[in-house]
């Protein structure tokens, strides 16, 4: 009931008022002329009868630039001027005077075309039309129109704000249970504007009913309850999405480092290069098949993985064969490995930035509250990790490469002793490892900049969640990410980005120092090498 | 081999006949023969040395001390840090802090403070500061500043035994942590733009020929005793302890030994001569900011070690003569490809070249 009878209300006085109360001439002037309060009433004569046809109107009264002389109306363009209503040209006298607008009145009148426009058929007018009253203070002499709108509206995030303009007219109405019943239905809001409006009205030259009062101040608690529980889910949905990033670029190196033991300091390198595969894709994609650029995303993850692993195979081949054994001079070789491809990459790209565009499908968000926004190619991403996580399981356990490359990892010799070509199962492995990391960078060029030196901003972070994580386990690589990406996150909450960097570099420096085995330690026999 | 129930003299245990000759050769050179073709000869004479080329030499000779350092711990302990880049800007930062104090009332706004604090809008010095306008304490702050980062560091980190590249990755972490910190305005270091615009050190305005002269030869000196503390060191009983370190640790616990203190002293030690060189460094090349700390920079220390040789200190010295000097040169002529050449040679040294330049020299004498 107490949803369909203002709405009949409001229906009803659409269906009497509005053809009774054509915008005419009279209206116009009475709009236009005379001190704030005559023009203001008949500002609300105009929104009870709900008269779309004035807002043409309104609006140029907004923009200044409208012009009296004495009863006579006249909207200005330019250097013409045409009658407000019939809109035939007009001869503008020359005693025309500019119809001034106090800030009162310019409150009244944009919130008058904001109801106006409610019964707007397009979309996006409307709420823009909603956000504006919500935001603006509008008075009890909208609410027939609001609710007449909110009957009708049947897109759900405009209804709810209606709901909340309703309830914010309604704490200022006279009748002392319409109050607070404004304020229960305020309670359930989870919009920051709801909680300053409540406060507002908490003032002491608000509400001076004391039963409405603690009311107030339950609805107020309850609001910011819900406030900062959607503030904490955000901050875990970006520590979660940090984890992601930071999980695509260690799984590659829980592989090579956490599996074969070799430290690539290229492996930011390789991540580069996928995200440079992506350009190159993308590029042409918009050259030779522009209908389907946007799926050029997924033909790029392939490229990506291919030609990072080419590359990876053949730096296993060329150099790391030899240094097997030799851990700190492997480090090293693979240093001057990646200043030679960040060069490479500057001399065929340029050492500038290249742009990398999201498809259509990657951009836009998913509002799940007015403070709670995720964006679309975040969500892709973490659920991208896991699908890459979730493929290297596969392929490490059920696969016989995968069981090749555990048994190579257990005992070398063994291994041979049986017949696995070790050989061919470093290199294979190598290059999964440094596919995954063009994976990772398909991954990477979505959301920041795709520039040469793109590897050097995720190394050292890379090597703290494989480290963190112990060595060789990849759920202790899951496990580290999720960790530090979520406190990272939670620390910048509190001492801003780089001191928290600063302190999870820290964190992990003296958690190695206690626990130099990592989360997850290796069982086994391999106690020292 | 020294035999050590019948130790040789001083002189003879550091160096043989030769390894003095150059040795002498080297000291005359730097601080005779480069003070005399710089300052004496006229510009237009065709012998005269350049300034340029007196501060470049008297940049690279820092960057060998910090070679030096490098190789005590990697060379002969086998300790490979990623971290020297840190010590050696905190060197220079100490040094620093007492330079921009002698700057006094010369800078931009004229103040009691250094420009940068000014910028901030602070009142006075962070207690930090307090009494680096005194050179003798900046001096030692330059050896402990370091020394204590390092003792603190390495006591946890020898303590639980880390060791090989799990160790060099952590110093590797622990450098990004200080650059990001240095980085900030408010640690109280001037943030991006770090230390420069010096004036005078010790009253003496700075970029003369006379002072820069003084500074190089100073480096010179220090260089070469440093070559031979050093050498001292590594042909001591402590220093054969180091060695077995690296080369079986294990096994040197099993004969009773505590790797521990001699990993830490080593590994301080090493960084206080870093600190040292920066201290060097930094009034010669007129700034100091956080780029020196950039991981990079400390990689590359290494490959100056390896491409000399490690574990020999001389092939320090030549390796940080040969890349820096390398990269000077590039730098100039083919910028575009110093990075190629960088990055073959931290490869090609690895594969073809473990013993570095020394290897080479001491292959050649073998077969003579």
């Amino acid at each position: 009931m107490r949803k369909i009878l203002p709405a009949l209300i409001g229906l009803a006085i659409l269906v009497l008022c509005s053809p009774a109360q054509a915008f005419d001439q009279a209206t116009a002037t009475a709009l236009s002329v005379g001190d704030s309060d005559t023009r203001i009433e008949a500002l609300n004569k105009v929104i009870a009868a709900g008269d779309a046809a004035a807002l043409p109107f309104l609006e140029r009264l907004i923009g200044d630039s409208v012009k009296t002389s004495g009863d006579k109306v006249f909207v200005v363009d330019g250097d013409k001027a045409v009658d407000p209503v019939t809109g035939k040209p007009a001869e503008l006298p020359s005693d025309a005077d500019d119809v001034v607008n106090s800030n009162r009145m310019r409150n009244e009148i944009t919130a008058a075309i904001s109801v106006l426009q409610l019964s707007s058929p397009d979309r996006a007018v409307r709420l823009v039309a909603a956000q504006s009253l919500q935001s603006g203070d509008a008075d009890e002499s909208k609410l027939p129109l609001v609710k007449a709108a909110e009957a009708k509206e049947k897109d759900p995030q405009i209804r709810d704000m209606l709901g909340q303009v309703e309830a914010n007219i309604e704490l200022t109405s006279s009748d002392k249970s319409l109050r607070l019943a404004a304020v229960k239905m305020l309670a359930e809001s989870s919009s920051p504007n709801v909680k300053e409006m409540l406060s507002s009205r908490f003032a002491p030259d608000g509400e001076a009913d004391p039963e409405v009062k603690t009311a107030i101040a339950a609805a107020i608690k309850s609001v910011e309850a819900r406030l900062s529980r959607y503030e904490l889910v955000a901050q875990v949905f970006t520590g979660v999405s940090l984890a992601s990033i930071l999980l695509l670029a260690a799984l590659g190196l829980a592989i090579t480092y956490g599996l074969m033991g070799i430290i690539n300091m290229a492996h930011g390198e390789l991540m580069m290069i996928g995200a440079y595969s992506t350009y190159v894709v993308q590029n042409l994609f918009r050259a030779y098949l522009p209908d389907a650029f946007q799926f050029y995303l997924v033909a790029a993850l392939p490229v990506a993985f291919l030609v990072t692993a080419g590359v990876g195979m053949a730096i296993e081949r060329l150099v790391l064969r030899h240094l097997y054994g030799r851990s700190l001079e492997t480090l090293l070789a693979t240093w001057g490995i990646s200043l030679f491809l960040m060069q490479l990459v500057r001399t065929i790209f340029g050492a500038q930035n290249v742009g990398v565009e999201n498809p259509g499908w990657m951009s836009g968000s998913v509002s799940l509250a007015a403070s709670l926004v995720l964006p679309y190619n975040r969500i892709i991403i973490i659920g991208f990790s896991v699908a890459v996580l979730g493929f290297m399981w596969y392929l490490l356990t059920k696969t016989r490469l995968g069981l090749f490359v555990r048994a190579v990892t257990q005992n070398r010799t063994m291994a041979r002793c049986v017949g696995v070509p070790t050989a061919r199962i470093d290199t294979m492995a190598f290059g999964l490892g440094s596919g995954i990391a063009g994976l990772a960078g398909v991954a990477l060029s979505q959301i920041g900049n795709v520039g040469p030196d793109l590897g050097q901003h995720y190394i050292v972070n890379c090597f703290m969640v494989v480290v963190l994580g112990g060595v060789g386990q990849l759920a202790g690589t899951v496990l580290a990410s999720l960790g530090l990406g979520i406190v990272s996150k939670f620390l910048e909450g509190v001492t801003g980005a780089v001191i928290a960097e600063i302190m999870v570099l820290v964190f992990v420096v003296v958690f190695i120092q206690r626990r130099p085995q990592g989360l997850f330690a290796m069982t086994g026999r391999s106690a020292e090498a | 081999m020294i035999d050590h129930r019948n130790p040789p003299g001083i002189f003879a245990r550091l160096y043989g006949r030769t390894g003095w000759f150059l040795f002498v050769a080297a000291l005359a050179v730097f601080c005779v023969l480069v003070p005399i073709l710089n300052l004496a000869l006229p510009a237009n004479s065709f012998l005269h040395l350049p300034d340029y080329w007196v501060a470049l030499i008297g940049k690279i000779m820092c960057y060998a001390i910090l070679a030096l350092a490098m190789d005590m711990v990697w060379g002969y302990t086998g300790i490979l840090s990623l971290g020297h880049g840190i010590f050696f800007a905190l060197g220079g930062y100490a040094l620093g802090m007492y330079l921009m104090r002698e700057i006094g009332h010369d800078g931009v706004y004229h103040s009691d403070l250094p420009d940068f604090m000014v910028f901030l809008d602070w009142k006075a010095y962070p207690w930090y500061w307090k009494g680096t306008g005194n050179f003798l304490y900046a001096m030692v702050l330059v050896l402990l500043a370091p020394a204590a980062l390092a003792l603190f560091f390495g006591f946890f980190a020898f303590r639980s035994r880390i060791k090989g590249v799990y160790f060099s990755i952590i110093t590797q972490a622990l450098t990004v942590a200080l650059m990001l910190l240095f980085f900030r305005n408010e640690t109280g270091f001037g943030g991006n733009n770090g230390f420069t615009d010096f004036k005078r050190i010790l009253g003496y305005p700075i970029a003369t020929p006379g002072t820069r002269m003084v500074l190089f030869v100073t480096t010179a000196l220090t260089m070469l005793g440093m070559l031979l503390v050093l050498r001292y060191v590594v042909t001591s009983k402590f220093g054969r302890i180091l060695m077995a370190i690296r080369d079986a640790e294990s096994r040197l616990m099993f004969t009773g030994y505590n790797p521990l203190l001699y990993k830490l002293a080593i590994w301080t030690f090493s960084a206080m001569i870093a600190g040292l060189a920066g201290a060097l460094y930094v009034p010669q090349v007129g700034i100091i900011n956080p780029g020196e700390m950039a991981s990079g920079n400390s990689i590359e220390i290494a490959i100056w070690t390896a491409v000399g040789g490690r574990g020999t200190l001389v092939g320090a010295l030549i390796g940080a003569f040969i890349v820096n000097g390398a990269k000077s040169w590039f730098t100039q002529a083919f910028p575009d490809y110093w990075l190629y050449f960088l990055g073959a040679l931290f490869v090609l040294t690895t594969l073809f070249l473990p013993k570095g330049v020394m290897g080479l020299i001491d292959k050649a004498r073998a077969r003579s």
